[in-house]
């Protein structure tokens, strides 16, 4: 019972919902599509079944550009002992303690 | 359902896993281990061991396919559903489960084995899906047990792998469960309103369903401790949270109590409460069915792998019409 394969495996789409007005879009997951059309229609089917949206992007997973977690430490780490970035690292008098 | 994954391994030499070599490898496995200990989560394209990848492929892969094969056997009564409210309830159940095999197989495909990979491991029988969706839809009362016990059962099982080391698969049972929880319900619901409502065929329709539907719901929590060999290693990593003896325990300490407010009784003459374990005690479970139904040879096995197999190379032209479609429009796009 084998199944013949398809010729050519619709490209991977990542999925971004806006759950409402005022927030951020969020990724939310990925599916396969041909076109851009088709993704964003099976972006609603698949992601926003029960309202989780009120705008939907979708982006060609190939199309992004990531950083490398092998190259977490190096990236990130450095940051760790800035922490006079940090309003808590400044003390100030009791009485200006809201600033 | 999910736990017979690793039960139903192949005992093929690659499944098992394999020394470590390089002193490189050997850091690496040892950070990750320790990130496993942490309780911290593994994203897609962190490294990992290449035993935990195949693992994660298998369970994640026979999960999705479980919930796309699963769609069959409900599938066969929405032209058959009584009323036009329980068409459109078991027409949103049945899109959910697409959804919840998309979701899935999303996952499995962050662990880079293609979307086209793991259909063909369904279609050839080599991936297994859950013993569940081989046995027969007879009635309307079948929708209803499924709810409450197939998709309690799967509940029961899915709560846990919330909790997995596998960000990709965590996330996705996260958005299963919220939804999964409208399935048991509606199915509980239909039960109920035939039995306080409906007429004494229809209650006997249920109490059949149930009848058919008990032993089958026990299996799929898969086999006893005692005969999970791989369980220890999907506890270490986190793969899997809870045995399956303990988690058929806690679904027969629900549903039995669950049954009392339907008013049926659950095929089981050795079922009683235990007043010192505070649990119930129950008949022995038919294993020999069990390995068949796994093996190939249930009630449907032949029927829904054909099904599936059918829709998939029906649909064949119209996937690469799509892409053709694609091709042609980003040409006339770059003119």
């Amino acid at each position: 019972m084998n199944a013949v394969p398809s010729k050519e495996e619709w490209p991977l789409w990542e999925v971004f919902v806006r759950s409402k007005a005022g927030l951020d879009h969020k990724h939310c997951g990925s599916l396969h599509a041909a076109d851009p059309q088709m993704a964003i229609q099976l972006a609603r089917d698949v992601y926003t079944r029960r309202q989780e949206g009120t705008s939907v992007w979708v982006v060609r997973s190939d199309q992004i550009v990531a950083s490398d977690p092998g190259d977490k430490a190096a990236y990130f780490d450095p940051m760790a002992d800035k922490i006079y970035r940090h309003p808590t690292f400044y003390e100030l008098p009791k009485s200006l303690d809201h600033m | 359902m999910y736990t017979q994954a690793m039960d139903t391994m192949g005992k093929d030499r690659d499944d098992m896993p394999k020394a470590v070599r390089s002193a490189d490898e050997a850091a690496r496995q040892e950070s990750f281990d320790a990130r496993i200990d942490a309780g911290e989560f593994i994203e897609a394209k962190d490294w990992v061991p290449e035993h935990y990848r195949k693992t994660l492929v298998r369970q994640i892969s026979q999960h999705a396919h479980s919930e796309i094969v699963g769609m069959l056997p409900e599938g066969n009564w929405i032209s058959r559903a009584p009323t036009l409210k329980r068409k459109a309830i078991l027409l949103a159940k049945v899109q959910d489960e697409a959804g919840h095999g998309l979701y899935l197989y999303a996952a499995a495909e962050t662990l880079g084995t293609s979307r086209d990979q793991l259909y063909e491991a369904l279609h050839s029988g080599k991936a297994k899906y859950s013993s569940i969706f081989n046995y027969p839809t007879l009635t309307w009362a079948d929708m209803g047990v499924i709810g409450w016990l197939v998709d309690g059962a799967a509940i029961m099982n899915q709560v846990p792998l919330c909790r997995c080391s596998y960000a990709p698969y965590a996330r996705a049972m996260v958005r299963i469960c919220r939804e999964e929880s409208f399935h048991q319900r509606q199915g509980f619901e239909a039960l109920l309103t035939m039995m306080t409502r409906g007429s004494e065929a229809q209650k006997a329709m249920v109490q059949d369903a149930v009848d058919r539907w008990w032993w089958p719901s026990l299996m799929m929590f898969g086999p006893p401790d005692s005969e999970s060999p791989n369980s220890e290693q999907s506890m270490r990593w986190g793969i899997k949270r809870i045995s399956n003896d303990d988690l058929r325990q806690k679904f027969v300490d629900a549903t039995v109590e669950q049954s009392k407010l339907l008013g049926v009784t659950m095929p089981d003459p050795d079922l009683r409460w235990n007043e010192e374990r505070q649990s119930y005690d129950f008949g022995a479970i038919d294993w020999k069915e069990f390995w068949q139904v796994v093996g190939g040879d249930g009630p449907c096995n032949r029927e829904r792998l054909g099904a599936r197999v059918k829709a998939w190379e029906d649909g064949a032209w119209v996937r690469d019409a799509a892409m053709a479609h694609a091709h042609k429009h980003s040409l006339k796009e770059a003119a």
